[in-house]
């Protein structure tokens, strides 16, 4: 799992800032309280966007600031929001910052913008966001929602970084548009069609969940 | 107090002017470089239509991109009969690259402006146009580049917005791109015909002959989108040829 040894020198960075407790918001959801593979949640953009991993970093890149961003800007307004429209102003304001990326998207990345604005868009009602707003930013600190976000988003992250490695390497040959069979010598490797479409994804994040629960001894209730 | 419809109705308009000049701000500052963009994206796929300068485009920078359509192509604006426009019914002038071919598609077929852009590159030529229609899910388009003798296709840039990936979204790879160079949207009687792209794939090129393609399993419906699309679009454009093309040449190709 290369998050996880790629997640060690950020929480070095701020070892002040993190003591255990805080800690425990980042790691969590990268294995034992996954957003994806335990939540099941927004499975349907792990599903659409992980045929390729270029594409799927940059998505799991706009989701990981999304949520980083809506869970702290809801923390420092949650005294001041009204409860009976709570929900909408979660909206607005997941809106408003999806919106932003896209439009960056849009000036900076225009071939990736083509690609993927139709799934920026739907970040909007990816359950993940308004899931962690609901059940946390809105009864936690600035400071601590934002490490929640952050781990929610690198615990989406990974999963669906997992699955394009699959999805791309049976599907095309390649690992972020890089032919590696042919590099390797191997010229006519039989790619897997299933894999290109969404069906593969079902099939790679079924696999991907049953060797983690295997390991983690997770059962649903 | 914080449950008082007052401070709802207060807080929801604080909120929405804050956010709303937020978006509205950041699309203005970041419009240039969204513009920027859109022209360089729509010049590659111009240019993407010569196969020789689609091999080409890879490896180059967007300045070098725009230095090398600047040189080699040129760009007019005819109307659906066929005769030259320069300014639209504003009287603004039109610049070829900025038609949006989505939005006139959605006018009366007679309103439309069909732009066309020449292709010249050492006594090499071609008529790029560009056609519009749809796929099975959503919008396709591409343009065509068509060889000086009006006829044959030297070859195709097809992109879309929605199609299956790895079913109809393959018209986007040079795989079935390729299919189409030296095909001819003229039958042996000298009828126009497009090009169609056939049911089912692996025909022989004995079997397809000169005026059509092989097809994508799978994806006959974005198929059929594609052919109703050059049909479509190759159709309009015959007036130009007719009027400034082929009377130009003092040719009659055509003899209805």
């Amino acid at each position: 799992m290369s998050t996880e040894t790629l997640e060690a020198p950020v929480v070095k960075e701020k070892e002040a800032l993190l003591s255990k407790r805080r800690k425990k918001f980042v790691t969590d959801p990268l294995n034992d309280d996954n957003p994806v593979t335990v939540q099941v949640l927004g499975i349907c953009s792990a599903l659409a966007v992980t045929t390729q991993m270029k594409p799927t970093l940059v998505m799991a890149i706009s989701v990981t600031l999304v949520l980083m961003f809506s869970n702290l800007i809801i923390s420092l307004m949650r005294n001041a929001i009204p409860t009976r429209v709570r929900i909408i102003v979660q909206l607005a304001v997941v809106a408003t910052l999806v919106t932003l990326v896209n439009e960056v998207l849009k000036a900076y990345a225009y071939d990736m913008y083509k690609e993927l604005s139709v799934f920026i868009g739907l970040i909007i009602t990816n359950c993940i966001v308004m899931g962690r707003l609901e059940a946390f930013a809105l009864g936690n600190k600035p400071y601590d929602s934002m490490l929640d976000g952050l781990g929610s988003g690198l615990g989406y992250s990974w999963i669906i970084l997992a699955v394009a490695f699959f999805r791309e390497i049976w599907g095309s040959g390649n690992v972020f548009g890089y032919p590696v069979f042919e590099a390797i010598g191997i010229e006519n490797f039989p790619t897997n069609g299933l894999m290109v479409s969404p069906v593969g994804a079902f099939v790679v994040l079924g696999f991907i969940i049953w060797v983690q629960r295997t390991k983690t001894g997770y059962v649903e209730h | 107090m914080r449950q008082s419809n007052t401070y709802i109705i207060v807080f929801s308009l604080i909120l929405t002017v804050v956010l709303g000049g937020l978006l509205s701000g950041v699309s203005q500052v970041l419009g240039p470089a969204q513009k920027k963009a859109v022209d360089l994206d729509t010049k590659k796929q111009i240019l993407g239509a010569i196969p020789a300068e689609k091999a080409a485009l890879q490896s180059m920078t967007p300045e070098q991109i725009l230095a090398r359509y600047s040189e080699v192509i040129s760009s007019v604006v005819a109307d659906y009969n066929g005769n030259l426009v320069t300014t639209n019914e504003k009287g603004e002038p039109i610049v070829a690259e900025n038609v949006n071919i989505e939005k006139n598609y959605k006018k009366p077929v007679d309103q439309r402006v069909f732009p066309v852009f020449k292709y010249s590159e050492n006594g090499e030529e071609a008529y790029i146009v560009p056609t519009f229609g749809a796929g099975l899910w959503d919008a396709i388009w591409g343009y065509v580049a068509i060889a000086p003798d009006l006829e044959t296709i030297i070859g195709v840039s097809f992109d879309h917005k929605g199609e299956t990936p790895g079913l109809g979204a393959r018209i986007t790879t040079d795989e079935v791109q390729a299919r189409y160079q030296g095909k001819e949207m003229y039958d042996a009687q000298g009828e126009f015909v497009s090009i169609e792209m056939v049911k089912g794939e692996n025909h022989s090129d004995s079997e397809l002959g000169a005026n059509k393609v092989d097809g994508m399993a799978g994806a006959t419906l974005t198929a059929n989108g594609v052919n109703s699309m050059l049909k479509n679009y190759l159709g309009y454009y015959q007036s130009y040829f007719d009027k400034n093309v082929r009377n130009a040449n003092a040719m009659t190709l055509n003899n209805n």
